[in-house]
């Protein structure tokens, strides 16, 4: 396919490799933010090819390892109503609440559906007005334009069965939480290509500059991945810190305008709880008033706050960029992708299972 | 609301092209949860693979000069 298979030659992702060891001269700490980077990372052995000294880790861009239990546990209480049908994105539903998840609650009789995107949850809504339908809004500023289309889509319709709960998370403010982390020690980042796609590149200017960071906007595929590592790396080694643009092909400097206008429309900037980061001002996204009779929140009273993990779980660390999966005692044994205890183990974008999917059977031999 | 046919490597899905105003007949985009959200630049695209020759040919003449 084009614009996949060329990014993926090896020949090419050699060549990065060995520039990005020319290039470095001593150890540099780089995270990438978004969870389709750290599968692609491992799945292709990015970061084998690397140089000593050239360490990755993982940030916490999966919208669903983040979202907060309580939400999990409403979307469960909302979905045994009856004449409720709760939609969600697949991957929400073997997300554990703190009584079970969404598929067990299907199991027991509850309506849960999986939907592609959230226009099929609205067009259910118009096809049985009977019933109350329910679409599970989370995301990155990636899937905020297809959210914010259900509910623009659903008030100009007068849809009155159809009702958004809604957990969006935006990035810059998780990157800056996890820069003021007291022992952070992250010299560079590779931001997120998707959510910049729509965001564009500007509003990581004032990061970079703050905290002397340099950030590479980097998409997905191998040769993409390693292009930005070379991109922040060739930064790191002169002194700069800026925001550089590996992938322009998508990425435009002011993102889509048309969706970031709709975005403004549907949803306000709110603070909000991250699983592993706590509370952070500004960094997500609810319905704004004129939205309001289409939150569920308001419909099916709000969401109670009451974060809890399994004490066993490092889902917070390993979101935080602290701890590594393979160095959770419960990592592949009593958590596994079938049985898991925390949230990273669950989603396709998740640090513990990209290293369950791609690595486990090197677990007996370590590599640092 | 307009929607296209998108043909992903032999799978052809309809996708809502409301975010991309400017997508035309044969052109790549990217698509997330069944919405256009970005027109790949082709231009760009190609820009990585100018950039790895000349690093290439730098590499090669440094490898021939005494």
């Amino acid at each position: 396919m084009r614009f996949r298979d060329e990014y993926r030659d090896a020949d090419t992702a050699r060549k990065l490799a060995d520039t990005i060891a020319r290039t470095a001269t001593r150890p540099w700490t780089i995270m990438e933010v978004c969870g389709g980077q750290t599968h692609a990372i491992l799945r292709f052995g990015i970061d084998q090819m690397l140089p000593d000294g050239i360490e990755l880790i993982h940030g916490p861009g999966c919208p669903v390892c983040v979202t907060p239990v309580d939400f999990v546990d409403k979307a469960i209480e909302i979905a045994e109503l009856p004449a409720v049908t709760l939609c969600s994105f697949g991957d929400m539903l073997r997300v554990p609440g703190s009584r079970g998840d969404l598929l067990r609650a299907k199991s027991r009789g509850a309506d849960v559906r999986v939907v592609y995107s959230p226009l099929d949850a609205v067009d259910l809504a118009a096809a049985y007005p009977d019933r109350e339908i329910v679409f599970f809004a989370v995301g990155f500023e990636t899937t905020a334009p297809a959210n914010a289309m259900a509910a623009y889509r659903a008030r100009r319709a007068g849809l009155a069965n159809f009702s958004m709960l809604t957990s969006h998370v935006l990035v810059p403010p998780a990157m800056r939480a996890v820069l003021e982390a007291p022992d952070g020690r992250i010299d560079g980042f590779l931001a997120a290509g998707h959510v910049c796609t729509v965001m564009g590149t500007r509003e990581y200017e004032p990061i970079a500059h703050a905290f002397g960071v340099p950030i590479v906007v980097t998409g997905f595929e191998p040769v993409d991945i390693l292009e930005g590592i070379y991109l922040c790396v060739r930064q790191l080694e002169s002194g700069r810190n800026v925001v550089e643009n590996q992938y322009a092909r998508a990425v435009r400097t002011d993102g889509n305008g048309t969706a970031r206008a709709i975005m403004g429309e549907v949803f306000r900037v709110v603070t909000r709880n991250w699983r592993g980061l706590g509370d952070i001002a500004d960094s997500g996204l609810a319905l704004a008033g004129a939205y309001a009779a289409f939150d569920a929140e308001n419909r099916f009273g709000a969401v109670v706050s009451k974060d809890a993990i399994d004490a066993a779980c490092i889902s917070g660390a390993i979101l935080r960029g602290e701890s590594r999966p393979t160095e959770c005692p419960a990592f592949g044994t009593r958590c596994t992708p079938d049985q898991p205890l925390g949230v990273t183990m669950v989603s396709s974008e998740g640090a513990c299972a990209a290293y369950h999917r791609y690595r486990r059977a090197d677990l007996g031999t370590p590599r640092q | 609301m307009r929607t296209g046919r998108v043909d992903f490597g032999g799978v052809t899905k309809i996708v809502n092209l409301a975010y991309v105003p400017e997508a035309a007949i044969g052109d790549h985009v990217l698509v997330h949860v069944g919405f256009a959200i970005s027109v790949i630049d082709e231009a760009e695209a190609d820009r990585i693979f100018h950039h790895l020759q000349e690093i290439d040919d730098l590499a090669g003449g440094e490898a021939a000069a005494p």
